[in-house]
Parts: structure tokens; sequence; C-alpha cells
């Protein structure tokens, strides 16, 4: 029997309160509200209180739900691959590059398909960065090249051949009906069909992205929300010293 | 009442910089028209549906009338020509060119004058669309009264119109005034409306004309039951502007996303293509009583919301200008901004009055269109839905006109039903909280939030002074605006811009002009 078994936390070690919300297709009433709770508990939970509930539209029905949660789950048990991170700065990994190449690395990213949003390519590439975090535009020893968005798979690897990119970035903003999973998709094929999958580091990032769903698809690495460009090139510098066999 | 200490010359000294900035860019306009300005014409003159290959029949049109090289003098002529010369109706008409029945290059000689009769036919039928959904505002307006500002705006996105429809019957009955349909991403860039009712899109949903009917027939419906005007909201924005303005017209729709830079600066688009074409939509708009809504929101999504906040308001200045040349009225300037500044800013609340502020006294006749945070809003759907709190707190003190209703979602997905009613309780919760809060304080003339609207506009001086020098257009292309460069001949849709020849004719256009802004 593992002794790492876990359940969420309230205000004491498992307890396994959850809070729940979510709207129902139905009108708000009593029977509603009993219904919200018989539904919660197919969910595996217990000591259910349905602490709010409210008619939003005709035949919608919205619920605030606190409840107890049955399962516990064996932590021992769970592994994830997260990109490893020193917290390395802008300067330290100027430094690096310059000590390590003695030359520029070069990296190239973009929006692909048809979604139009540049924030997640901006907030990385741009020389204004985010959050105090300057963009890879602004990194000496990094040649960045940002292509903005609605970018097709074959303009983003022609870039990324003709500068003869180190790292390509793309980013995918638009989520829906998994659109996100067939462009990147849709690169990846492009760049194994050219035979070209070793020449390049390739990273993906937007709001709904993990690292695991980045190296299921093939790609080296996957960044989500709250990643600072900072952690974009120090991964970019590891990732090619280990390539080329270059010590730390 | 919250009042800056705005000096009236300096004011005064920006708005004749902004009128001549965009006298200049209008010379252009005056002797230019566009693929896409000669397919509005069809659309008033009644042409609709497509060819059996999916082709809308105004794009066949067009393109026909260019491979017999007569574009420059426009499709008004030569479209009522074909229609006297086959004697049926304006799609009729149009089948019949489309199918070579009849050629733009054979219509042989048509007496001048029926010709022309035959064109004002044709351009009364058009006005009286226009004339006609203003009018149905009105009285929607006089039955069910005008909510007070700020207006609660709320976007729909799911993709499909009978979806959307469903969210947006939900948004209206928590509380909204006026709902918008977010348009598929990427449909900017198409050169052609989309046919029919749609139900697949990407991070929106299509604008068609049958789209447009669906939802403002539902909220009509919606509008009984509630006894509220519920207003309806698309995009003319992108290569198919005039156009779109035209089918939200005809189906009486209230509000257009309409900017003269944003989709040069944010889509790529071409800019001559994009003045032109911005011109006829909000000819358009004027006439037919649509309130456009500016998009300079988006430059401090990809600048930096305090040192490039100039850049809003000198852009919101430019719109207006040339809002005024297309007759638009200063109550149909919704011009845009944003609650866009890093919450981790000290002061971050002060500076967003500041600029929400400055925004209300240089357009005080203006529904300013106020955008919630975007860009730096957190995955922790409870830390941004406290921001939109603050954002609610800015705009009902400063009273601005049309409010977005912020998502505490917005990191995550496009709305859930259960989103638009967290936010609209949020909302409501505010604005009747603080509802006088604005007329209760004043805003100290020697401290940060007067001293901070100061330096923004003097800033915006001294951009305005840089942009007269060298002309619009040649700034766009230096990176005056968003930190973006675009050239005067790239982006796309420059193949689609012509010289008017001597002879041109769009009726429409000139009957709009000749008979100004209308009450």
């Amino acid at each position: 029997m593992s002794d790492n078994l876990i359940k969420p936390y309230g205000d004491t070690l498992n307890d396994g309160l959850v809070q729940l919300s979510f709207t129902l297709p139905i009108e708000a009433s009593a029977r509603a509200r009993k219904a919200a709770e018989a539904y919660v508990a197919k969910l595996n939970f217990e000591e259910i209180s349905v602490t709010h509930y409210k008619k939003i539209a005709d035949g919608f029905t919205y619920f605030v739900v606190y409840a107890r949660a049955i399962p516990v789950l064996d932590y021992n048990l769970i592994q994830a691959q997260e990109v490893e991170s020193k917290g390395m700065d802008f300067y330290e990994i100027n430094k690096q590059i310059a000590e390590k190449f003695g030359r520029k690395l070069t990296v190239v990213g973009a929006t692909i398909g048809t979604d139009a949003h540049t924030v997640g390519i901006d907030a990385i590439m741009n020389m204004k960065g985010w959050d105090g975090n300057y963009g890879l535009e602004r990194y000496p020893e990094l040649n960045a090249y940002n292509m903005g968005a609605q970018i097709p798979c074959e303009t983003l690897l022609a870039k990324a051949i003709e500068v003869k990119a180190d790292a390509v970035l793309v980013s995918q903003t638009v989520t829906q009906k998994d659109s996100h999973i067939r462009n990147f998709t849709e690169f990846m094929e492009l760049v194994e069909a050219e035979n070209l999958r070793k020449n390049f580091i390739l990273l993906i990032g937007g709001p709904r992205i993990t690292n695991e769903m980045a190296i299921e698809m093939g790609y080296d690495a996957g960044f989500g929300p709250g990643t600072k460009p900072s952690n974009v090139a120090e991964y970019i510098l590891s990732r090619l010293m280990e390539k080329q066999g270059i010590s730390r | 009442m919250l009042t800056l200490p705005l000096e009236a010359q300096q004011i005064q000294r920006v708005k004749t910089l902004a009128r001549e900035i965009a006298a200049q860019v209008q010379d252009f306009i005056d002797l230019h028209s566009s693929d896409s300005s000669e397919r509005t014409v069809l659309r008033l003159y009644g042409v609709d549906g497509v060819t059996e290959d999916g082709i809308p029949l105004p794009n066949r049109l067009v393109e026909l009338l260019r491979e017999s090289r007569l574009i420059e003098s426009g499709i008004s002529r030569p479209f009522a020509k074909a229609m006297i010369k086959t004697g049926l109706g304006a799609s009729e008409t149009a089948k019949a060119l489309h199918e070579g029945k009849v050629r733009f290059s054979e219509l042989g000689s048509i007496h001048p004058e029926l010709v022309q009769k035959k064109e004002q036919e044709l351009c009364k039928k058009a006005i009286g669309i226009l004339d006609r959904t203003r009018l149905v505002k009105r009285e929607k307006a006089q039955k069910f009264g005008n909510p007070e500002y700020p207006w609660r705006y709320l976007i729909v996105a799911s993709g499909n119109i009978f979806e959307d429809r469903t969210q947006a019957r939900s948004a209206a009955f928590s509380g909204a005034d006026v709902i918008a349909v977010i348009r598929s991403t990427a449909q900017s860039l198409l050169d052609y409306i989309p046919y029919g009712a749609t139900t697949e899109g990407f991070g929106g949903t299509y604008a068609t004309q049958e789209n447009f009917r669906i939802m403002r027939q539902a909220l009509d419906e919606v509008s009984q039951d509630l006894n509220r005007y519920i207003r309806l909201t698309n995009y003319s924005s992108g290569l198919c502007m005039a156009e779109i303005a035209a089918c939200a017209a005809i189906e009486d729709l209230d509000m257009l996303l309409n900017d003269s830079m944003y989709g040069i600066l944010f889509r790529d688009i071409n800019m001559k293509r994009t003045f032109v074409d911005q011109y006829f939509s909000r000819m358009i708009c004027g006439r037919a009583k649509i309130v456009i809504n500016t998009g300079e929101d988006n430059y401090l999504t990809t600048s930096d919301a305090i040192d490039k906040a100039y850049t809003v308001t000198a852009s919101q200045l430019i719109n207006e200008a040339m809002g005024h040349n297309a007759l638009l009225s200063d109550n149909l300037l919704g011009l845009g901004h944003a609650f866009e500044i890093n919450p981790k800013i000290k002061n971050q609340l002060l500076y967003e009055i500041s600029h929400a502020q400055l925004a209300r006294q240089l357009f005080p006749d203006a529904p300013l269109k106020y955008m919630p945070a975007t860009k730096h809003k957190s995955t922790d759907i409870f830390y941004s839905h406290v921001m939109d709190t603050l954002f609610n707190l800015v705009t009902i003190a400063t009273r601005q006109g049309i409010h977005l209703a912020g998502m505490a979602t917005e990191a995550i997905h496009t709305p859930l039903m259960q989103d638009r009613y967290k936010s609209l309780a949020n909302t409501n919760y505010v604005f009747n909280a603080a509802a006088d809060f604005g007329s209760e304080f004043q805003i100290r003339p020697d401290g940060f939030i007067a001293k901070r609207a100061q330096e923004v506009l003097d800033q915006a001086e001294a951009c305005l002074i840089k942009v007269h020098e060298v002309g619009l257009m040649q700034a766009i292309s230096e990176g005056q605006f968003a930190d973006t460069y675009r050239s005067q001949n790239g982006g796309k849709g420059l193949l689609g811009v012509f010289t008017k020849s001597q002879d041109y004719s769009n009726p429409i256009l000139a009957q709009i002009k000749a008979e100004g802004m209308m009450e």
C-alpha cells in the first residue's frame, strides 16, 4: 500500500473538498437543484451541497456546488515531464550562448494556420517581452524572426530553412474544434516529409499547451500560460547543447 | 464630476491636425474605388446569391467587368445597361451575366438617358434600404427606449449561428444591451462574403447575410419578451468592409466594428484598399445609423499600454476625423480604447482612470467603446474576475458608452454561457453600487491622474505633428502605430484598387454625399 495517497484539500487533510460550477440545460427549480445534486453524485462525490443556483436563460440553470471527492490517488504513480528550468536570466543566457557556441543562435516564430492571434508569439519574441522579461528579439546573442500570425506551415518552414534556424517556435491560441492540434500536426508532418526534423529544435506554445502534448506530437517541448521569454531562451540553449554534446 | 483640467486650445490643435491628416487621405480616396466597393453597389442594387461553384454573384460580376477592362468606370452603369438589355431583375440579370447570356463588352448602345434613369431607379432602391433601416432602428428606440450608457456589450463566438442564438438569448436575459457575434478567425482575409447559414467556424462564426438575419430575428424576439432594445453587432473590417456594411444595413444591424487603420496594422491589408473601403462603409453606416466601433484597443495588445497610450489617442482623433468625412455623426462614433495596463504596475487603476477620462473629455458626444483586459488576464479565473471588477468601476466612473463585458475565462476559451452570466453579474453589481461615483469626486488638478492625462495628450499631439508632416500613409510605413510597419503597396488587396475614370459612376455614394448627415 502506498504511503502517498492524496485527495483534494479544503481545510483538513483528506477532506476531499472540491468546488464545482456548471450549467445544466434545464429550467431553474427545486427539481433542477436535485438534478444537480444527483449528477454530482454520479461523478463520485459525497456530502453534496448545492450552495447556489440561478436561472441564466430560459431552460438553463447555473450551479455552484461543494462536495467531497471519494477516490484517492496514489501520487507515487504520477509522472510528468516538465520543461526543466534553472531560472537563468537574460544576461546569463546571452553569456552562455556566446561562450558555448561562439555564434548567434537563430530562432523563427509564427502563429500558423488561420489563427490570427499574435499575443502568444509576441509575448515571447517582441523586443519588449512581457512582465518585465525581455523578448527574444532583445537578446544580442539571438537572431529572432517573428513572422506574426496566419502563416502557412510551408512559409514558416521555408523561412526556417532560409535563415538556418536553430529553433522554430509555433504558436496557437485558438483551440476551437482542436484546430491547434491539427495545425501542429500539419507542421510536424511537413517537417518530417522534408526530412528536416533533426535540423531544428521545434517548440510549441499557447494558453492550452502542455509539455506532454508537445512531446506526444513529436516536438521538443511545449510552453503553456505564464511562460516567460527567458524560459524559452534557456530551453533552446540547453537543448541545443544537449543535441550537440556540449558540456555545461 | 470627474474632470481633467485640459486646455481647450490644445484640444482644438489636435483636432485640427487630425482633420488635416484625414483630408490628405480623403484626396486619395476620392480618386479611387475598389472591387469590394463595386460589389457593395451590386449588393445594394439587389444582387444576391452564388454561382453553382459557390462564388457570390457580386464577386463574379466584378470579375467579369475586370475581364472586359471596364472596371475604371464603376459597375453601376454597365450593370444598369445589362438590366435594360435583359429586362430582368437584379439577381436574374446577374445570373444572365454569369452564364454569358449577356456580356458587359457587348451591351451595344443604349440611350444615355435611359441608362441614367435605370441607375437612378436602382440608386433609389439602394438608398431606400439605408433609409428603411434607419427608421426601423428609430422606431425600436422609441418603442423600447434606449438603455442608459454604458451599454453592456457581450460576445458570442461558438462558430455555429444556431448555438450563438441560444447564447445570445441567455446574455440578453442576464442584462446584455448589445450582442456581438465574433467572426471566424481570418474572415477578414477573405475577399468575398460567405453565403448562407453556417455552423462551422474557428474562434467565431462567419459573417454572412443569412447569419445576420437569423440573429437579428432572434434578438427582435428577445427584445419583445424583455421589452428592451437588444442591439446586434458584427464586423465591417478586412477586405469586404463596405459589403458587410451593406449586408448589415439590409438586416438591421445596429453596430459594426469598423476602423480606418485596423486592417492595415493587424491584418496586413493594403492601406490604399482599406482607406477606400472604410470610406464607403462609413458612408453606408452614417446613412443607415449604424454605430461604428473602432479598434484602438488592439494597439495595446501589441504595444505597451503605458508607453504607447498616446497612439490610442492619436488614432481616435484620426478615426473621428475620417468618420466626420464619411458623414458619421458623433453619436455613431464608438471610438475604441482598453483597460490593458499590467496589473502589477503600481497605481494601475489611476493610469486607467486617467486614460479613460481623457478619451471621455476629448470626445464628449461619442459613445466610447471600452474594452476589458485581455493581455494580462490570468488562467486563474478568479483573479481575472477581480480584474474585471476594477475595469467595471473605471467604466462607470468615467461614463464610457459601450462596455465590453470582460470574461474571467478570457485567457482560456471563448466564453461559456455561465462565463457571460458571471461577467454580467459583476458588471451589474458595480454599475449599480458605483452609479454616481463619477459625479461625487473631483480629479486633483495637480495630481497623478491629471498629470498623466496631460502627458498622454502631449505625446499624442507630438505624434500627430509627425504624422501631419509626412502624411498618414508614410507614417504607417514608418511604424508610428502599434509598432507595426506596413508599406503603401504591400499587404493584401492592392490589386483590387483602381483609379476612377472621368466617367466613373457610383450614384449611391454621390447621393449620400450630396444629401449630407441624416438625423
